[in-house]
């Protein structure tokens, strides 16, 4: 098992990754040596108690932060040398983000939520709506694209953001605590709404949750405690063939 | 991409209509504010050029004395008939040449009096000053020899003492003789000084000498020159033909001077544009202030959207990008501002120019200059606020509440 994590073809490998917040006295060291390799196609779930860098990792991964040493390798590139703008790029064309907060734009439709990834990619209008449209459809959302976020429910505010995440087919999702803000009749059709990503069009899941639960969706998880991975396993229900 | 985000600016603009209209209103006021100063201090100054004009075209005034003014002719002589003689025949490139005697005096028809200025002159001081007749005639070379009483009138004098009717033919009686009226003289209205230039009587330089004044003096010699630019080489034939029959030294001073009406208005002109500019200025610092007003309102934006911009961030949107969307947005917001300033300045300036009854000129340049100016505004102000958004860290801006 752990050689299919070790394999060359991994997706994204993390090896000797520290993070260190502050300097001198008030330094804070988030992360000491993390190494991680993830497939294509896995549903990963990160846990672990607060402060015990999950979140680090996760925005390392994401590319919205950079460690302060090790390496970091997205389909064989190396990651942690890259520019800001370089890691926007990559963030554009193979991540997508799912937070716990929705994070839409207020005021806006959720069809215009959903292409916005689009707008950057500089597709064409009508492509745009087209693939807005049918990313809306997949997440169960048919005839609400004209509504903005405040007359939309929280479980259908997370769909909104899961069809902004998928629009541009990512290589990978990161979720952040998607189910954070939802009660548990929304957060199951939200595990079962990534499972069929998953499962349908392929898209390697990377989500952090404190809800065991909730990982129990996931193929593998992963525990994090002060920085450093404590367990990585599949998820038994998974192995007993569900 | 640009016009994407020039949509997504518009749409910004319309979701904070109020906000929006309150942060250009500094650039509203301050651009309507420049071209309106501008276009009344060109309607002002061209105004100012016609009614200099009106005195006569390429009009020199010779009077004695050092100076213009009270007092400046003390002990200078005075001109005698045969000085504007001299002049008319022996200095070139002038077109006419009249003597001027005034005095003024009290002038009755019938039940009516009114307070006017006699001028005794020749024939040819409707062509030195310009003047053409509405109604009857000048006086012949006959009446003017005889010293004849008869007189032209402005058109203020026809109307406060003839009711507006035909004074042809009429009698008025001037100071303590009696006139008879043979023609009217066009309105010209008010002088660039602002006095009346139609309350006027003409009449033959011997009948105001003989009857009004009782010297044989010519107060004030007219030369108008046959070409605008010719004014300064004839000025300077008449100063040495003057020197000369006054017999004045090499080493001292004229004894009277010639005054260049072109000068005149060339000095007023410049007044004006001196006002004109330094009121410009002024509304131009009321146009920087506006684009302070803009800077504000646009920081207050990026602090308010910066989870919004920490989305933009993470979904991979680069920081030129980012910095495109609030720079486009605050030059549209002061381009609004300028095309609202120039609408308003076009209205105040065609009500205030008919108010002061001086002319409306539109003027592209500073209609152009000034909404140039209020764009450039939105990019200067623009940019610090649209530099600080593109900055953010995604993940702080993501977790901002």
């Amino acid at each position: 098992m752990s050689a299919m994590h070790d394999a060359p073809e991994a997706l994204i490998r993390l090896a000797g990754i520290t993070k260190v917040y502050g300097s001198g006295q008030a330094a804070f060291q988030a992360l000491r040596g993390v190494d991680l390799s993830i497939s294509a196609g896995e549903f990963v779930a990160v846990m672990g108690p607060s402060g015990s860098g999950k979140s680090t990792v996760m925005n390392i991964l994401g590319c919205l932060d950079t460690p302060t040493s090790g390496s970091y390798e997205f389909q064989g590139v190396h990651v942690e040398t890259m520019d800001r703008n370089q890691r926007a790029l990559l963030r554009r064309h193979f991540l997508g983000f799912v937070f716990q907060g929705f994070n839409l734009l207020g005021r806006t439709s959720a069809l215009e939520n959903v292409e916005l990834p689009l707008l950057y990619r500089g597709e064409p209008a009508a492509k745009r709506h087209a693939a807005a449209r049918a990313a809306l459809a997949q997440v169960g959302l048919d005839g609400w694209e004209d509504h903005t976020p405040a007359e939309l429910s929280g479980g259908q505010q997370q769909r909104v953001a899961i069809a902004r995440a998928i629009v541009t087919n990512p290589a990978v999702l990161l979720a952040d605590e998607p189910t954070g803000n939802l009660d548990s009749q929304r957060s199951v059709e939200i595990m079962e709404l990534l499972t069929e990503l998953n499962r349908q069009r392929g898209i390697t899941i990377l989500m952090v949750t404190h809800e065991p639960d909730m990982a129990a969706y996931a193929h593998r998880q992963v525990h994090f405690v002060d920085g450093r991975v404590d367990s990585d396993a599949r998820t038994p229900a998974l192995e007993a063939g569900t | 991409m640009i016009w994407n985000t020039l949509l997504l600016a518009l749409r910004e603009i319309r979701r904070n209509l109020l906000r929006s209209f309150l942060t250009i209103l500094g650039i509203v006021i301050g651009v309507a504010a420049v071209i309106t100063m501008v276009t009344l201090g060109n309607g002002a100054t061209q105004s100012i050029s016609d009614q200099v004009s009106s005195l006569g075209s390429n009009l020199l005034m010779v009077r004695p004395g050092q100076r213009m003014g009270p007092g400046g002719s003390a002990g200078a002589p005075m001109f005698k008939l045969a000085d504007v003689q001299a002049i008319a025949t022996q200095v070139s490139g002038i077109k006419a040449v009249a003597p001027e005697t005034r005095k003024a005096v009290s002038v009755v028809v019938g039940a009516r009096n009114w307070s006017s200025v006699a001028t005794g002159s020749t024939r040819d001081y409707f062509t030195a000053a310009g003047w053409t007749l509405s109604a009857g005639r000048i006086f012949t070379e006959a009446e003017a020899r005889g010293g004849q009483a008869v007189c032209v009138i402005g058109a203020t004098l026809q109307r406060e003492l003839f009711g507006g009717g035909d004074p042809l033919g009429e009698s008025m009686r001037v100071a303590d003789f009696s006139c008879q009226v043979i023609g009217v003289l066009a309105a010209k209205g008010q002088s660039a000084f602002g006095s009346d230039q139609d309350d006027t009587i003409v009449m033959p330089i011997r009948t105001v000498q003989r009857r009004l004044t009782g010297d044989p003096d010519v107060r004030t010699i007219l030369v108008s020159a046959n070409d605008s630019n010719a004014t300064e080489a004839v000025k300077v034939r008449v100063e040495t033909l003057l020197r000369e029959r006054r017999k004045i030294g090499a080493n001292e001073d004229d004894n009277f001077n010639v005054l260049d009406t072109k000068q005149i208005a060339q000095t007023l002109s410049t007044t004006t544009r001196i006002m004109t500019t330094l009121l410009g200025a002024v509304a131009a610092v009321s146009l920087l202030v506006g684009g302070i007003g803009i800077m504000n309102i646009m920081l207050v934006s990026v602090t308010e959207r910066t989870r919004e911009i920490g989305i933009r961030l993470a979904i991979g949107a680069l920081e030129h990008e980012v910095l495109l969307q609030f720079l486009i947005e605050a030059v549209v917001l002061s381009s609004l501002g300028g095309l609202i300033g120039v609408a308003l300045a076009t209205g105040a300036s065609i009500g205030l120019s008919s108010l002061m009854s001086i002319p409306y000129l539109f003027d592209p340049g500073i209609n152009l200059l000034s909404f140039g100016i209020s764009a450039l505004i939105g990019v200067v102000f623009g940019f610090f606020p649209a530099r600080r958004a593109a900055r953010l860290d995604p993940i702080d801006a993501l977790r901002h509440e």
